[in-house]
C-alpha cells in the first residue's frame, strides 16, 4: 500500500510484536509500520475498532502504540531507533504500562 | 411577537434543567431560556461527583438535602434513563477523601467529628492506611488512611446533562437557545422576560442562571449574591479501569480517563487555565497514586462555580414578585436527583416547603457588628 521514496538512509531493524522489521534512519515508528504493511495499530478502548495513523502529524492519537513497554505513544511522533521494540495495542492502555 | 408559558426556567445549565424537566409534563407549558454557546457552563466543566461526605457543616438542613439527594439518585437515574434511553453512568461505590499526611487525617477527622456532632444523616468513616490500601491498592507511601462514605458517588455529568434535556424535549417543554434574557417585568401576575429575539411570558419565573441571577434575582424583588470560584480538572488519557472508587479530588470515568480536579481559586471571571495550579494538582495526584506518573495528560481545563458566602444553596420564592423563584447552588450534579423530584413539583405548585426556609437569602444580611 505504501512505498518508500528511494533514498540513502541507512537501514535499521525494530521489532513489531515481536517479529524483526526493516526501518529506515529518521523515519517516524508510524511510517516504518505502514512500510511494513501494517494498518492496524491497535483497537479502541470504547469499541474496539481498528485504529491507524490518520493525520501523521502529531494530532489526531490514532496511531498509538507501546514502544519499548510505555503504552500510547504516538508513532508519528516517535523516530525509529534500531532495536526499538514496538507493540500494537488492544483496548485502554493499563497504567502499570 | 410574544410566547406564553406556564413556567419559564432562565438558564439551561444542570440546574435549570433538572428543574425544568421536573416541572414540565401534565399538560404544563414550559420555556427554558438560555444563553448562546458562549455561556459559562460550569454544566459542561464540573468534577461530576455525586457527593455527601464533608457537606453540610454549619448548617444541618444542607447535610440533609445533599443524603436525600444522594439517596434519591438511584431511581432518578433509572428514570431519567428509562424516559431518555441515555445510561447516565450513575455509579455508588462508596467515596474516599485521602489524606496524604497524619496531619491532614487529623484535621480531616477534627471536620468530621464537628459535623458528627451536627448529628448528619450519613455515615463517614475514618479508615487507617492499611484499610485504606485494602480497598485502593495503587496508593502511594504518603497516604496516611481516608474517610470513607458508602453514599459518595460519580456519574457521567455530560450525559446526565445530554438527558435531562432531551428528557425535557420528551415531556413536551421548549429549550429557547440565545435567549439571554435582559430585563424581567411583572405586571398582571405575569412576567415578562425581555431577550434580543423577543419577548417571553410566564406566569411563573425560575431563575436558575449560575452566576447571571446575582444581577437576574434584583429585579424580581429576590438576592442571589454568588461569586465566581474558579476550579481545573486534567483528564488523563483513556486507561484500564484500576481506580473503582471515586475521590473528592480524583476518579476515573466509565471510559477510562482519570480526572483530577478539586482547586478552588479566586479569579473572578476569568476561567482561563493556569498551568501552575494544574501542576501543583497533578504532583498531589501522583503522591496519591504513584502510577499516574507514567499517565498522559490530554486535557485541562477550568470552570467557574457558583458560589454563595457560606457555600449553601439559595431557594426562596419572592414576596414581592410571588411565583418568581431563585435556584442557585454549587452542586448542580449532586443536587439534581432533588431538584427534579423534590423542589420542581413545590414550585409547580407555587409554594416551596417551609423547610426551604433556611436556604433563603436573607441569611446573608448580617447586621453590622456593635
Amino acid at each position: 500500500m505504501f512505498r518508500r521514496l528511494p533514498d540513502a538512509a541507512a537501514t535499521l531493524t525494530v521489532t513489531v510484536d515481536g517479529a524483526p522489521v526493516a526501518a529506515r534512519a529518521g523515519e517516524s515508528v508510524a511510517a516504518a509500520l505502514l512500510a511494513a504493511g501494517k494498518l492496524r495499530f491497535r483497537d479502541t478502548p470504547a469499541s474496539g475498532a481498528a485504529r491507524g495513523p490518520y493525520c501523521m502529524m502529531g494530532v489526531c492519537f490514532d496511531c498509538l502504540v507501546a514502544i519499548d513497554g510505555a503504552g500510547n505513544r504516538q508513532a508519528c511522533m516517535v523516530p525509529v531507533r534500531d532495536g526499538m521494540a514496538i507493540e500494537t495495542q488492544t483496548g485502554a492502555r493499563k497504567i502499570e504500562r | 411577537m410574544s410566547e406564553d408559558y406556564d413556567i419559564a426556567v432562565i438558564g439551561g445549565g444542570l440546574v435549570g434543567a433538572a428543574l425544568a424537566w421536573g416541572v414540565a409534563g401534565e399538560g404544563r407549558r414550559i420555556a427554558v431560556l438560555d444563553e448562546g454557546d458562549v455561556a459559562l457552563r460550569a454544566a459542561r466543566g464540573n468534577f461530576a461527583l455525586v457527593w455527601v461526605q464533608g457537606k453540610g457543616l454549619g448548617l444541618p438542613e444542607y447535610a440533609a438535602w445533599t443524603a436525600r439527594s444522594a439517596e434519591a439518585w438511584p431511581d432518578f437515574a433509572a428514570a431519567l434513563g428509562a424516559e431518555t434511553g441515555i445510561d447516565l453512568g450513575y455509579r455508588r461505590p462508596g467515596g474516599f477523601h485521602l489524606a496524604l499526611s497524619e496531619a491532614e487525617l487529623e484535621r480531616r477527622a477534627a471536620m468530621l467529628q464537628r459535623l458528627h456532632n451536627q448529628a448528619p444523616p450519613y455515615e463517614v468513616r475514618i479508615l487507617g492506611r492499611a484499610e485504606t490500601k485494602r480497598m485502593l491498592p495503587a496508593i502511594g507511601p504518603d497516604v496516611a488512611g481516608a474517610s470513607f462514605c458508602p453514599l459518595d458517588g460519580h456519574v457521567d455529568a455530560l450525559r446526565l446533562f445530554r438527558a435531562l434535556h432531551a428528557g425535557l424535549q420528551r415531556r413536551g417543554g421548549r429549550y429557547l437557545a440565545d435567549r439571554a434574557v435582559d430585563t424581567i417585568a411583572h405586571r398582571g401576575g405575569e412576567f415578562r422576560l425581555a431577550t434580543k429575539n423577543g419577548e417571553v411570558r410566564a406566569g411563573k419565573i425560575v431563575l436558575a442562571a449560575g452566576l447571571g441571577n446575582a444581577r437576574l434575582a434584583p429585579m424580581v424583588g429576590l438576592a442571589a449574591p454568588v461569586r465566581p470560584q474558579r476550579g481545573h480538572i486534567l483528564v488523563t488519557e483513556r486507561l484500564a479501569p484500576f481506580l473503582h472508587h471515586p475521590m473528592a479530588t480524583l476518579r476515573q470515568t466509565r471510559e477510562g480517563g482519570v480526572m483530577i480536579g478539586d482547586s478552588q481559586e479566586e479569579a473572578g471571571f476569568d476561567n482561563g487555565v493556569d498551568t501552575r495550579v494544574a501542576a501543583a494538582m497533578a504532583a498531589r495526584a501522583v503522591r496519591a497514586f504513584p502510577l499516574l506518573a507514567r499517565a498522559n495528560v490530554v486535557r485541562i481545563w477550568a470552570a467557574l462555580r457558583v458560589m454563595t458566602r457560606d457555600g449553601f444553596p439559595i431557594y426562596e420564592q419572592s414576596a414581592s414578585c410571588p411565583g418568581a423563584f431563585v435556584v442557585t447552588c454549587h452542586s448542580g450534579v449532586t443536587l439534581a436527583a432533588v431538584h427534579a423530584t423534590a423542589l420542581a413539583p413545590e414550585i409547580a405548585a407555587g409554594k416551596l416547603a417551609p423547610e426551604r426556609g433556611v436556604f433563603a437569602a436573607k441569611r446573608f444580611d448580617v447586621p453590622a457588628a456593635a
